[in-house]
Parts: C-alpha cells; structure tokens; sequence
C-alpha cells in the first residue's frame, strides 16, 4: 500500500497548534506525490476530536481507541502505532515536531530500521523523490536528505514550515475507522504522575507590541542592565533566549523560543542572539526584526529585517542615545 | 550504581563554518573541538547522581583521535574511565551511531545511561531515545532532575509552555538530560592530574548493522528567507541609521 499518514498530536480532546500544520504538509506531500492521505488520532474517548478532524480533506481517518492511551506515554503511543503501521503501510508517516514526538517517534522509527529525519524546515520532489531540508550546526547550515531502504519513512516538521490555515477542509467528512490496539499494562514501562506549572507566568509576552531580547552574547549577568535600558527606550518589553534564563539572569517567563513563549510582536530586536532554531520558531512571525550580533554569519541575520554586525556594547548605546533625538 | 555518560565531540560554539569540496560535511582542518554542550549537562547530571547514590561514571564517545581530548576533559570534570569508539564516519546518523554505543556496552550492562537531548552539530536529537529502544530499555527525555526511589526512578520532565511532569520507572533506563537544568562543574587542578591516569578503552566502531536509512545529499548555507538591510559605518551611524529606518520604514517606534 502506499500513503501518507499525519500522525496528529491532542491532549484532553483538543489538538496541538502544530497538528494541523502536520496535516497541512501530508496534504501537500500527497498532492505532488498523487499518494491518499490519512490522519491518525489516538487516545482515549476521542470520537469528537476524530469526527472535527475528518471535516479536513483527507481518504481516511484512523482513530486510535484505548484506554491506556489516555495518558500519554512512549511504550503505549509506540506499540499501537507500530500495529497501526504493520497493518496499513504508509510510504511516509509524517508527525509535528513536538516535545512528546521528540520522546517517542525516534524509538518508533528505529523499531522499523529507519531514524526520524527530524525537525524538517522545507522539501522539494525531485524526479519523483521527496527531498527534506533541515538544519545543522544550529542554523548555520542546511542539508539535503532523502530517505533510503524500504517504506516507511518517518519525518517531523517544524512549526512554522507549513501553515495551519492551509489545511484543506473536504466537501464531505472522511471516513472514520476506529482501531483498538492491543496493549497490555505491563508494557507500558514509565508512570506519568500530574503536569504541574512552577509559577504562574506575570509577564505576558505574547501581548507585547515590542520586544527586546537578550542572549547569550551579553556575557555577564551585570549587563543585561544595559538591554534593559534599550527596552526602556523603545516602551518595549525585556525577554531573552534559553541560556539567559538558564543561568538564571532573568527569570524562566521571560524566555522566547520553544521551550519558552511564541510571540509576534511589531518589532522584536535580537541582541547578543545567534538565532538557533529553537528561538527563532518562538519570534520569527514578528512583523519587523532587528538583529545585533558581532557573528555577520549568525542565522538571526536570515530572518532579520534590519542588522548590525558589530560589538552589542558599543551598538546598544548609540542606539539609546539616538533614540533620544 | 553503573552510570554511562554518552558525550560527542562538536566544533566550538563560535567557529565559522565552511563547506568542505564534497559538499557533504563540513571543512573541519582549522575548527577548535569542544563538548557537545548539551551532553555537559548530562555528564554533570551523571556526577551528580554518582555523589548521591554511590557507583562509578563511565563515558561514552564515539568520534576520531581528536575526541581524546574531549574524553579527557570529561575525566578531569570527575567521571572515572572512558570508552571511546573510534570512528571517523563524523556525520553517523543516530541509529548507527546509537547501535555502535549499544555494541560497546553490551558487557558494561549500565543501570543509567544519559546523554544530552540533542547535538549541536546534526541535531537530530535522537540518539537517546534509539539508544533505549535497540537496548530494550525505558527512557524518558528533557530530563530536569532525577531522584532514586524504592523501586527505579523518579525524573521531572519538561514538557511545552512551562509545563513539567513527573514520571517514575524502573532501571535500567536511558535519560536524556536537558540543558541548564544544572550549573556546570569546572575541572580542578587535582582533576585534571588524575585524568592522565584513568583508562580510556577504545573499540572500533566496526561496520554499520544495515545500510544507513537517510542519505545526506548535501549541506549548504541556508538563503536568507527576508531581504535584510544590513547597517554599515560606525556604532554611531549605523545606530542613527536603525533609528530612523524603525521610526519612518517599519513605523514600529
């Protein structure tokens, strides 16, 4: 069989805001391959999410029923996917690149003798083949992969590289087929206990029309002072990359990228900032960016509008200053 | 308890790039070499578990010569012997790479193994979880902290939005450790003496179970995506430039 299956992710009934760009890149894989398209959903009383999803233009649905799939875990996603797999045998299985794919989707493609070509920004069909882009080196480079061996072949997209509202909705609903895995309980190795948040975020970054953020280039904890004042000036909020906070310079909700906030603001300047992948998919729908980074090859510089190359301590404070004028 | 630290070998953080005549990897003559910085978090993470529950770090290295050096410094940092897989296939992909370490400590039999959540160089971020998988262990990912309990283990996740959990299992497992969750130890003096005198073993990598699934075709510096402006002259000018741009082009301040 052939086809290409968008694995989408859900908790409590709802999808993730990634899930639909997955289905939007099956959909698109599966118009210039001239392959059908399957969505898969799994968990546990899930009819409803399973009949809004076959709203969406798609030969199928496959809803993935059963009790231990209520809780997320790797060994119960893993085993009644492989069955789901076994059975159908999709050319392409295409998933979101989510934390909890990252947990499991590797361990899956591995099961089959395959690695997740993961984190995909971007693709082409050559002469009938499909061709991924991903990054290397964080962001400095692309590459070129294609998959080899036997079908399935496994892959995770990015957020942002396809667009949710570009998924197509059908004339009519597609077919839902319920699977009931078959899992026992003692396959399933790992407890998950209650999610917890650690303090509830006082800092909206989402809502701010500005934003100046800090990384790594600032070197020391004493001059985030001066980013500060660059805010200030600008009437725009301070945020700043992973390592800041990391290092406790700033605290956790000031964090932008993937493992912290998302936000668009009008204008978002990056200061001291390389750019790797995991901030710029937390900042790149911002209307206008600046970039300040001595490293002229830096990726932040490819997603900038505006750039200065140079030292941040002497920029920054020519910046206050001609703001002042 | 046994630990293995898997650790890999990167160019340092701020190295200028280049493409090499092949168009595969990277010109590596001129680069300086340093951990792979989240696979620092994992070694500190193993130190830390050794200091609270008792038995010995092993690390785990699969890279060239150079990575000696790597492998040494990791020595130094306190983990107690070192097997290192000698290879200079340096753009392996992970399932290879992740067979060739469960090769190597088949006879180590690990109660932990832990490694960073991804590399700076692939980023595949895989190696891990395909690790727990060909070894037929449990693991977990993004990992915070771990605490020894009556029977296995208790880690604190990160999960998306601020958002934490916590799951417990049973041993062995590979964990994947995420980065800052810990403040890096520096290697001592009496540290790095000590270091000249531990063991390193290497193995050879020996040949890839089954043919590689991906095929790097090509690596290239990305396009730029926007057209941008890039400001030349001095921080003065270049400043006043940016100003006026934001003020009257982009009207955002």
């Amino acid at each position: 069989m052939s086809g290409i299956l968008a694995i989408l992710e859900q908790r409590e009934g709802k999808l993730h805001g990634m899930s639909l760009e997955a289905l939007a890149a099956a959909q698109q894989l599966a118009a210039e391959l001239s392959q059908p398209v399957y969505a898969v959903v799994m968990g546990k009383n899930i009819q409803v999410l399973a009949a809004t999803t076959a709203t969406h233009k798609l030969t199928k649905v496959h809803e993935l029923e059963h009790d231990l799939l209520g809780e997320y875990t790797a060994d119960g996603y893993t085993i009644a996917l492989k069955q789901l797999i076994a059975l159908h045998h999709p050319s392409f299985v295409l998933f979101p690149h989510t934390y909890q794919v990252r947990d499991f989707a590797p361990g899956l493609a591995a099961s089959f003798g395959h690695v997740l070509v993961s984190d995909v920004i971007g693709h082409r069909i050559e002469n009938g083949v499909l061709v991924l882009v991903r990054q290397l080196f964080q962001g400095k480079m692309n590459s070129d992969v294609r998959f080899a061996g036997d079908a399935p072949w496994f892959a995770s997209i990015q957020a942002g590289a396809f667009r949710a509202e570009n998924a197509l909705k059908g004339e009519a609903p597609a077919p839902v087929e319920v699977m009931t895995p078959t899992i026992e309980p003692t396959q399933i190795r790992t407890k998950p206990l209650e999610r917890f948040r650690e303090s509830q975020p006082a800092v909206d970054l989402g809502a701010a029309e500005r934003i100046v953020s800090v990384g790594r280039g600032i070197r020391e904890a004493e001059n985030i002072a001066l980013v500060e004042q660059l805010a200030k000036a600008m009437g725009a909020e301070l945020a700043a990359s992973r390592p800041i906070c990391d290092n406790g310079w700033l605290p956790m909700e000031r964090q932008v990228g993937s493992s912290g906030q998302t936000v668009a603001p009008k204008l978002y300047v990056a200061v001291g900032i390389s750019g790797a992948i995991q901030h710029l998919v937390g900042m790149k729908g911002s209307k206008t960016i600046v970039a300040i980074n001595k490293d002229p090859e830096a990726p932040i510089f490819e997603v900038a509008d505006y750039g200065i190359v140079g030292d941040l301590f002497q920029i920054v404070p020519a910046i206050i200053e001609a703001l002042k004028k | 308890m046994k630990i293995v630290v898997a650790i890999k070998q990167v160019p340092a953080r701020n190295s200028l790039l280049k493409v090499d005549e092949s168009a595969k990897w990277i010109d590596d003559t001129d680069l300086s070499w340093e951990i792979n910085e989240p696979d620092a978090y994992a070694l500190e993470a193993g130190l830390q578990l050794r200091e609270a529950a008792a038995g010995e770090v092993v690390v785990l290295c699969a890279g060239p010569d150079r990575a000696t050096q790597t492998i040494r410094e990791a020595l130094a940092k306190g983990a107690d012997r070192a097997i290192h897989i000698e290879t200079d296939e340096t753009a392996a992909d992970p399932l290879a790479l992740a067979h060739a370490m469960a090769n190597a400590l088949e006879a180590e039999k690990p109660d932990i193994v832990l490694t960073g959540l991804q590399s700076d160089d692939l980023g595949y971020g895989q190696t891990g979880v395909i690790l727990a998988e060909v070894m037929g262990y449990a693991h977990a990912t993004l990992v915070m902290r771990i605490e020894i309990i009556a029977d296995g283990i208790r880690v604190k996740r990160e999960l998306e939005d601020g958002w934490f959990q916590h799951v417990e299992m049973p041993l062995p497992a590979v964990l994947t450790i995420q980065s800052g969750a810990a403040k890096l130890r520096y290697a001592t003096l009496m540290g790095i003496k000590k270091a000249k005198s531990k063991e390193i073993r290497s193995i050879a990598a020996g040949s890839p179970a089954a043919a590689p699934s991906v095929l790097l075709e090509r690596i290239y510096l990305p396009q730029k995506s926007k057209r941008s402006q890039i400001f030349e002259g001095t921080p003065q000018e270049t400043a006043a430039q940016l100003v006026e741009k934001l003020r009257f082009e982009a009207r955002v301040i």
